[in-house]
Order: C-alpha cells, then sequence, then structure tokens
C-alpha cells in the first residue's frame, strides 16, 4: 500500500472528468459529421486513461500490477478486434 | 481431541457469519450452493416431466419459458460458476499452498455477502412472477417485448459478478504472494493452476458481462438506442458482448473441474501427473484462447461470413489444449496401480463425459453442421455433457477426496461408490438420447413435440428420474458421516499434497508450523507408496 496522499490529485481528476463530460455533451451538439465520432471517442479514451491513472493508481505502479492493468486493456482490444472483424465485413 | 479445529474454535451465529476464516466461508458457500442447486434442479425437474409426454400437461408455454430460464440462469451463475472455486478452492487453495488464510481474508466475506445479494435479488424476480427471455437475455426480445422481470433478474445476476471478481482477485493475489518457502510455479499442483487460469477470466470476462447487462437494461428502461436498429443501435451487438463474457465463462465452468481430475487421478493411480508442464500451460491457453472463440454461437445470427470462418478455426484451436488434457490423463493412469475408491470412479467418469461434450462442441464448431444442430437438444446434450457431465461430476468427486479434511470424518465408501455409479448410468440415460433427439431435428425451447420424438424424451426423463436420486443420495450418506462417521487421520489418502500434512480437520490457521517444500509435486512413489487407507 502506498501511504495516504493529500486528496488533491483526486480532486483534480474529479473536476477534469466533469469539465470533460461537459465538453462531451456541447461537442455533440456541433455538428461535425463523422468527426463528432472521432471527438467523442477521444475524449472517452482521455477520461478512461485519467481513472486509470489517478483513481486505480496505476501512475505509482510497476511490474505486475501493469501487465495485469495492460491485459484488461489487450482484452478490450480483442473484444474490439474480433467484434469490429464482424462489423467490417458483412454484406 | 484436545486441538481446537477451525469447527470447534467457537460455536455462535456470529462466528459464522461473521469469520474472516476461507475454511469456514467455503462452509457457507457450500450450504448457499446446495440451496441454489436444489431451486435449479426443481425447475429442471419440472421440464423433464412436461417433456414425458408430447402434448403441454403439466406448464403452459409461458410458464414453461419461465422454467427453463430460471433453470439455467440459477444453474449457471448461482452454481457452476462459483461451485469449485468458491467451496472446495476457498477451503483448500491455502491449505495447498501453505498459508494460513487467503490474500484478502475480509474480501472473501464480502464476496459471500455479494453473491447472496446478488442470488436473492434473481429469486425475488423469479418468485415475483418470473422471467421468460432465457439464460441468454437475448435481445430484442428482452429489451422490448418480454413482460417478465427481466431487469431485476439481470440485476441479481450483475451483483453477483462482483462476487466473482473478488473471488478471482482473491486468488491471483494469494497465489502470487502466499505461497509457502519452496513452493515454485512449477512445484504448485494443478489444481492451483487451473483455478489461476479461472481467476484470470473472471477478473477480464465478468465486466463485460456486467456492462451488457447494464446496456440491455439502458435500452429496456430509457429506449436509449443501443441494440435497436430502429434508434440507431446494431442488434448482433448484444450477442457479441454476451458471448464474449460467456463462452470464457464456460472455461470457468470446466477448468476448475479438471483441476480438480489432476488431484484424483494421480492419487488414485499412485502415479504423478504425466506430462506436468502441458497440463498447466494448457490451463493458461484455454483462457487465453477462449477469448478468441465466441463468435461460434453466432453463425446462423446473420454474422459475416469472414468472422464465422475464423471463429470457426479458432474453435478448433481451443479444443488442442483441452485434448491434450485427457491425454495426459490417461497416460497417468496407463501402468499406475489404479484404487477404484469413489473420487476416482467420478474422475473416470468425468474423462469420459468430457470428452464427450469436447467431441461435439467441435461437431458444432462446423458452419455446416452447426446450421442443422443450432438451437436444438444437440447442442443441449452438448454442454450438459461438459457442465453436468464434467463439471458436476468434478465437483463431486473433489468433495469425496477432501471430504476427510473438511469435516474430519470419513464417508461410507459403500453409498459413495453406489451413489458415483448411478449418478454416471442416471446421467448419460438422460442426455445421450438428447444428442439423438438434436440429430433428428427437436429444438430446444418448447414444451409440446411431435409425437414421434416421445420415445427418446421418455428414456431422458426417465434417466433424470435417477439422476435425481443419485444427486440427493451425497446428502444422506455425507450428511450422516459429518457427524457419526469414523474419525479422518490427517492423511486418508496418503498423498502428498501440504493440505494432507495438517490434521483433519484442520486448526484455525491452517498449519502449526510454517510448511517449507523441498519436492516437486505428486510424488507417489517415494515416500507415500503406501495405499489409500479409507475403507
Ligand atoms: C472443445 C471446446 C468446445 C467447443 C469447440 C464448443 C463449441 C460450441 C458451439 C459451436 C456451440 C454453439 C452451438 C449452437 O448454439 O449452435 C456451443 C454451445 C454451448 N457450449 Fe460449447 N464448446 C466447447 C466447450 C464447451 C465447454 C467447456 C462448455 C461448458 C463448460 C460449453 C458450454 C456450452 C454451452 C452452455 C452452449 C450453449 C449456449 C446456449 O446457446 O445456451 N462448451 N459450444
Ligand atoms: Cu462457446
Amino acid at each position: 500500500m502506498t501511504d495516504w496522499r493529500p486528496p488533491l490529485p483526486l480532486i483534480g481528476a474529479w473536476l477534469g472528468l466533469l469539465a470533460l463530460l461537459a465538453l462531451t455533451v456541447t461537442l455533440a451538439y456541433v455538428p461535425l459529421g463523422a468527426g463528432n465520432a472521432v471527438v467523442a471517442l477521444t475524449i472517452g479514451t482521455i477520461k478512461a486513461g485519467l481513472v486509470a491513472a489517478i483513481f486505480m493508481e496505476l501512475w505509482h505502479r510497476r511490474g505486475l500490477t501493469l501487465v495485469f492493468a495492460g491485459a484488461g486493456l489487450f482484452w478490450l482490444g480483442i473484444l474490439l478486434w474480433l467484434g469490429s472483424m464482424d462489423f467490417m465485413t458483412r454484406t | 481431541m484436545s486441538e481446537k479445529t477451525y469447527l470447534t474454535t467457537d460455536f455462535t451465529l456470529r462466528s459464522w457469519f461473521l469469520t474472516t476464516d476461507h475454511k469456514r466461508i467455503a462452509i457457507l458457500y457450500f450450504a448457499s450452493l446446495i440451496f441454489f442447486f436444489f431451486i435449479g434442479g426443481a425447475a429442471a425437474a419440472a421440464i423433464r416431466i412436461e417433456l414425458a409426454t408430447p402434448q403441454a400437461d403439466l406448464v403452459s408455454s409461458d410458464v414453461y419459458n419461465r422454467l427453463f430460464t430460471m433453470h439455467g440462469i440459477i444453474m449457471v451463475w448461482f452454481f457452476l460458476i462459483p461451485s469449485i472455486p468458491n467451496t472446495l478452492g476457498n477451503f483448500i487453495v491455502p491449505l495447498m499452498i501453505g498459508a494460513r488464510d487467503l490474500a484478502f481474508p475480509r474480501l472473501n466475506l464480502m464476496s459471500w455477502y455479494i453473491f447472496m445479494l446478488g442470488g436473492c435479488t434473481t429469486l425475488f424476480a423469479i418468485f415475483a412472477g418470473g422471467v421468460d427471455t432465457g439464460w441468454t437475455f437475448y435481445t430484442p426480445f428482452s429489451t422490448l417485448y418480454s413482460n417478465s422481470y427481466v431487469i431485476v433478474a439481470a440485476a441479481g445476476v450483475f451483483i453477483a459478478g462482483f462476487s466473482s471478481i473478488l473471488t478471482g482477485l482473491n486468488f491471483i493475489v494469494t497465489i502470487h504472494r502466499l505461497r509457502a518457502p519452496g513452493l515454485t510455479w512449477y512445484r504448485l499442483p494443478l489444481f492451483l493452476w487451473s483455478l489461476y487460469a479461472t481467476s484470470v477470466i473472471l477478473v477480464l470476462a465478468t465486466p463485460v458481462l456486467a456492462i451488457t447487462l447494464l446496456l440491455m437494461a439502458t435500452e429496456r428502461f430509457f429506449g436509449v438506442g443501443i441494440f435497436d436498429p430502429r434508434i440507431g443501435g446494431d442488434p448482433l451487438l448484444f450477442q457479441h458482448l454476451f458471448w464474449f463474457y460467456s463462452h470464457p465463462a464456460v472455461y470457468i465452468m470446466i477448468l476448475p473441474g479438471m483441476g480438480v481430475i489432476n488431484e484424483l487421478i494421480s492419487c488414485f493411480s499412485r502415479k504423478e501427473v504425466f506430462g506436468y508442464k502441458f497440463v498447466a500451460w494448457c490451463s493458461l491457453a484455454i483462457a487465453a484462447v477462449g477469448f478468441l472463440v465466441w463468435g461460434h454461437h453466432m453463425f446462423v445470427s446473420g454474422q459475416s461470413l469472414i468472422a464465422s470462418l475464423v471463429f470457426s478455426f479458432m474453435s478448433f484451436i481451443v479444443a488442442v489444449p483441452s485434448a491434450i488434457k485427457v491425454f495426459n490423463w490417461t497416460a497417468t493412469l496407463h501402468k499406475g496401480s489404479i484404487h477404484f475408491d469413489a473420487p476416482m470412479l467420478y474422475a473416470l467418469a468425468f474423462i469420459g463425459l468430457f470428452t464427450i461434450g469436447g467431441l461435439t462442441g467441435l461437431f458444432l464448431a462446423c458452419l455446416a453442421f452447426d446450421v442443422h444442430a443450432t438451437d436444438t437438444y444437440f447442442v443441449v446434450a452438448h454442454f450438459h455433457y461438459i457442465m453436468v457431465g464434467g463439471m458436476v461430476t468434478a465437483y463431486f468427486g473433489g468433495l469425496h477426496y477432501w471430504w476427510p479434511k473438511i469435516t474430519g470424518r470419513l464417508y461410507s465408501e459403500y453409498w459413495a461408490r453406489t451413489a458415483a455409479i448411478l449418478i454416471f448410468f442416471g446421467f448419460n440415460l438422460t442426455f445421450f438420447p438428447q444428442f439423438i433427439l438434436g440429430a433428428e431435428g427437436m429444438p430446444r425451447r418448447y414444451h409440446v413435440y411431435p409425437p414421434v420424438f416421445q420415445v427418446w424424451n421418455v428414456l431422458s426423463s426417465g434417466g433424470a428420474a435417477i439422476l435425481a436420486v443419485a444427486y440427493l443420495m451425497p446428502l444422506f450418506y455425507l450428511g450422516y458421516s459429518a457427524f457419526f462417521g469414523k474419525r479422518a487421520p490427517a492423511n486418508p489418502w496418503n498423498a502428498p499434497g501440504l493440505e494432507w500434512q495438517t490434521s483433519s480437520p484442520p486448526p484455525e490457521f491452517n498449519f502449526e508450523t510454517q510448511p517449507v517444500v523441498t519436492r516437486e509435486p505428486y510424488q507417489y512413489n517415494e515416500r507415500f507408496d503406501a495405499e489409500p487407507q479409507n475403507a
């Protein structure tokens, strides 16, 4: 276990998430065509990164913990890869 | 008996319901799972009674739908998934690695409470009016048309998922961190390798189930377009997400059983497991490759042909490590000194039944065959051969094997063998006819059928009656032995595993002194070449 840290980074990350949420909602109403999806997904990725780094405390971790966290990401990749294989090649 | 065991340290209810002792939590799980097994079993009994005749005589189609849904949901999530990991695993893992407890004892207790909360939620849905979607919750039926308690039942499964995740996490950390001095990875009993692989699946797959059910509930409740194409969703997305969890979940339901079989086969052949490293790595290979085959449940769903081809190919690949295990068990038997004690009878039954289940899985993985067999009783027979013939049999085998350790008592070998043989016979009579029915085209999930199918259905229902009696028998002779059985010695089977080096039943913190491991596992020939002693 790490030492207890002042919750400043947590509050910062939380505010960051709220700001990104506001940005998502706002941009959803700006017509960008295909750009809308790209923007939404990019923001989503940043949010997930914030949660993983700060709330899941992966920032200070190394070794086995990162391997397992990476495995989670890798498995998500499998879901997206084999799942989209169907969507891309459907006739 | 002056030494206090984990059973006699304290007798209050409080000491049970607030315990952090992995052994007591295992007992809590045992009791809960027996309860759920009976509810799921009651539904199965009703289904088989209805199917004894072609017409509808016992229940209406609506009630029938609710029966098989309840049977599936309870058996999958409230019996099979937790079955071996949370009972035998919980009890044996710390003992096998020479630890005082799991890495997170309180999390372990919490996982039981979460499990019970999920179980009660789903039970509430069932008794308030039931669910009729099948255990698969397929959209659009579950989101648009069903008038049953879909969200409540799914919420129960959702909640129980957290219990799975916590258990998986606990096992992974325990096996990494709490191994006794000298217990290297390649000295771990294979049961632990298989539980480790199971835990990896539990941790990586269960969140996807949670998200899938959440999305389903969101669409049903708020009408947000996720799966419904009219409001922008994709109708196959649900199946992709669901099977991304549920195919790996079938390996959650078989890997622990395979693990138990290693222990039984080697003990009752008095030999080390043939090809230890292969078996160990095959567990992990099954866990990993198991994530790449889910589309074999969607061959007729309209997914792309390319996807079907890839998933079909991968399904053949995933059978390879399972087959390696079967061959290695057989090679372990070869020239062994084989003892037909009750646990061994279960183990031998497992090998045969699992092989039939696995091979028919390969039939189904062939695109052309699956078009004919999908949604027929062939599929039903396939997965019951693995889940019931395999996993439930392994569960009983493991229960008998470790029973002296768990309770400190010996059971009646005569009754145990009788039950094992009866289970094997009843099982095959119940499910083998279903292969034939499926091959002849009888669809699953209907409560009426053309009269030509009746003969096989009557046989199947008759088998189910035998199976029901056979499954009840251990409740009596094991129950009797728990109170009146002969006292068990610390090591009734003369087995080398660490769990046998402490007294039966073990003291609260498992070992008087920290055990140290100096040998490979399964060394039956050296010091332990005596025969098993349970008579
Ligand atoms: C040798 C590896 C296996 C292969 C190749 C395989 C293949 C298949 C295929 C292709 C299907 C879909 C049939 C259809 O719906 O048309 C299927 C269904 C099923 N399999 Fe397997 N299987 C294997 C192992 C297992 C194991 C180990 C389990 C359980 C412990 C299992 C449980 C199930 C279940 C529950 C279903 C039916 C799901 C449903 O539609 O309700 N299978 N299997
Ligand atoms: Cu599958």
